[in-house]
């Protein structure tokens, strides 16, 4: 049997489960389709250069319809500091025994999807699966093809929830003796001045090279304020290819913080378009890779109207054989007068065998824009190295310090305060055992 | 307490040190002479351990053991410190979470208990105003944005701090006005002592006339060619270092 065979067997599994709407339906045939026309990506396609997708398209994973949530131990990922909402989803299947939600204020919803879509509601409707389009990637048309739950955020116009709300998407890694996958969808739709902040998490044991597809749709209403946040903590053997689309209107304000820690082949899309004129978007971005891992980033911002601006860090630390690669794309179209966009990415090379490919792509349409874009690889300064070392401090303690260094204002650029000191903490346990044995 | 014996050193294949010996006893300060090229500099490094020099030979002895063959950072904790001629400026580190690290790592090898935020505070307050140095520097990453004569003051006072039983000041006094070298001068007199011993490398004899040497040594192609008391260095700054020039051989 194929591995697209197995897509079918499972595609058929997740038919029966999927609560009753007709129009998803017909999308999700539509998507499968799609998928199965186009098949996996393969490194001949410019977007998919560096990035053989060939250990996932290899393998047949098992959906999971029934979670087993038994001995789960999330405390660790759990958001501190007291969410507004914790939604918590096994093997892409909402939980509700272990989310906490309580009662949330007037104006917001945050629930799963598949008991949203039971019934019918004008968010949905308008927004699932049409910020995403499915046709030009087949990740997004696998994801939509399998859509049977995920998580729905949505923001009545003028409502600021002050507490984030996480979304915490945890895998087994292994069902009935098969190794799972997951292709959980968000759709976050934030209404006229509205605010909130939203936390998605991705995790997952690392004996197993489980797969996880992600979907995120983001719609910011005129002045609505977003800081939103992908932590991808998998599992170190896992597959994860995240795509996550926003859509902004007049005058919002849009964060897109991505921090990359775990996963053997990690691809996350992020693009946003901004519709409409004074709207403001921040993408940060920060990623760790070891032993013979690879990261792939691709961010596109689209500048569609005048008198917008766009400021993106990405931030990469790659150590041993570790591969990272990075492609950012602006695109300024003919209206967008008065575009202010600025791009930078760096990387720091731990080792001679470490390696990043990085591209920033500018496609600029207007004339009177102002568009910088810096990229840097280097490697730890040997003075700075040698200065630390010289007034007592180990080696392995100096690397540390510079490393948090070389990360730090990536860090500074995240406005909550409890990622922000999740994210050290990951940083610091993750190489400082590397920094020992090295 | 340090005994230097014939020292070469090399740097990018290129030999600079070619037989240094120099004896410097607890409790006495040496001023190391020369002019630009004629290796003071590199003897400093060389001695705090900077990994772009290659010892081709002879032998340093601190306390009777092998410095040659520590790290940097055991050479530190065992009480060498050597003050940067440049300073380097990192950010993103900040200055004070540094030198607690610093001074915590000496004072374990010390048998000395860890300080905490609070005991640390208040053991650097007291050194910083007799610095003359603000507080807010503390908070700001290590070196980043100090003006040329903050990171000269930085460094003594992170000697004041870390009480090294051998200090090694770089060129220190070069490029301070005469204020600035006061200060330094008088930060370094104020830790003369018994069981402390303190390397001056300086181009000019002025810091010499605030920190007045037991010894002075002049260094030329490498090699000390001249040792004297004090007035050797009043010797230089009438003559020059014209007459003193080594011949190669």
């Amino acid at each position: 049997m194929s591995t697209l065979d197995s897509y079918v067997a499972e595609w058929k599994r997740a038919k029966q489960v999927r609560p009753g709407a007709s129009s998803l339906e017909r999308i999700s045939q539509t998507a499968f389709d799609a998928f199965l026309i186009h098949g996996f990506p393969t490194t001949r396609e410019e977007e998919w250069r560096f990035t053989s997708v060939a250990p996932i398209a290899d393998s047949a994973f098992a959906l999971v319809t029934e979670p087993r949530t038994a001995g789960l131990d999330i405390a660790h990922l759990r958001l501190p500091g007291g969410p507004a909402a914790e939604l918590v989803f096994v093997d892409g299947r909402y939980v509700a025994g272990l989310s906490q939600v309580g009662s949330l204020p007037h104006g917001v919803r945050a629930e799963n999807l598949a008991s949203a879509i039971a019934t019918p509601d004008e968010a949905l409707a308008s927004y699932l699966t049409r910020v995403a389009p499915f046709d030009r990637s087949p990740f997004v048309a696998l994801n939509t093809a399998f859509l049977i739950d995920g998580a729905l955020v949505e923001l009545a116009a003028g409502t600021i929830l002050q507490r984030p709300i996480h979304l915490l998407f945890l895998a087994t890694g292994r069902n009935n003796g098969r190794t799972t996958m997951a292709h959980p969808r968000v759709l976050t739709v934030l209404g006229a001045n509205s605010q909130a902040t939203i936390v998605e998490t991705y995790a997952g044991p690392s004996a197993t090279g489980y797969f996880t597809n992600t979907v995120t749709e983001i719609v910011l209403a005129e002045n609505a304020v977003l800081d939103h946040y992908m932590r991808q903590y998998e599992g170190t053997g896992a597959h994860h290819v995240g795509a996550i689309y926003a859509r902004a209107q007049r005058s919002a304000n849009c964060t897109l913080n991505a921090i990359n820690a775990g996963g053997a082949l990690v691809r996350n899309d992020v693009f946003a378009t901004l519709d409409g004129e004074g709207i403001d978007c921040t993408l940060n971005g920060l990623y760790l890779a070891d032993e013979q891992r690879l990261v792939d980033n691709h961010t596109t911002i689209d500048h569609a109207q005048p008198h917008c601006a766009s400021h993106e860090l990405y931030k990469g630390i790659l150590a041993d054989r570790a591969r990272g690669i990075f492609n950012g794309k602006i695109i300024v179209r003919p209206d967008a007068q008065k575009t202010d966009a600025k791009q930078t990415n760096r990387a720091l090379l731990l080792s001679e065998d470490a390696q990043i490919n990085t591209k920033p792509q500018l496609e600029i349409f207007a004339n009177d824009v102002k568009c910088t874009h810096g990229a840097a690889v280097g490697q730890l300064d040997d003075e700075a190295m040698f200065y630390l070392r010289s007034r007592g401090l180990s080696a392995a303690h100096a690397r540390q310090l510079l490393i948090h260094a070389f990360a730090a204002d990536v860090l500074n650029r995240l406005p909550l305060e409890s990622i922000r000191a999740d994210v050290e903490f990951r940083l610091q346990q993750q190489l400082t055992a590397k920094l020992r044995a090295a | 307490m340090l005994r230097v014996t014939n020292l070469h050193a090399a740097a990018a294949g290129r030999e600079i040190l070619r037989g240094i010996d120099l004896s410097i006893d607890a409790g006495e300060v040496h001023a190391i002479m020369g002019p630009n090229g004629s290796g003071k500099s590199t003897l400093a490094r060389v001695l705090a351990g900077h990994p772009e020099y290659q010892v081709t030979g002879g032998e340093v002895l601190y306390d009777g053991q092998d410095l040659l063959a520590m790290d940097p950072e055991t050479r530190a904790r065992l009480g060498v410190f050597m003050a940067f001629q440049y300073p380097v400026e990192i950010p993103g580190v900040n200055n004070a979470y540094f030198l607690k690290a610093a001074l915590n790592a000496i004072r374990a090898q010390r048998g000395r208990e860890e300080l905490d935020a609070v005991e640390f505070m208040t053991f650097v307050r007291e050194r910083m105003h007799a610095l003359d140095i603000d507080e807010t520097l503390l908070n700001r990453p290590v070196n980043e944005g100090f003006s040329g004569g903050e990171k000269k003051r930085n460094e003594i006072f992170q000697m004041a701090v870390l009480e090294p039983r051998l200090g090694v000041l770089d060129e220190t006094d070069s490029g301070l006005d005469i204020d600035a070298l006061k200060i330094v001068a008088s930060g370094v007199n104020a830790m003369r002592q018994a069981d402390r011993a303190f390397l001056l490398v300086t181009h000019y004899q002025r810091l010499l006339n605030y920190v007045v040497p037991d010894f002075v040594h002049v260094l030329a192609d490498g090699r000390i060619v001249r040792s004297g008391g004090k007035e050797l260095a009043l010797e230089l700054e009438e003559k020059g270092y014209g007459w003193i020039e080594a011949p190669v051989g």
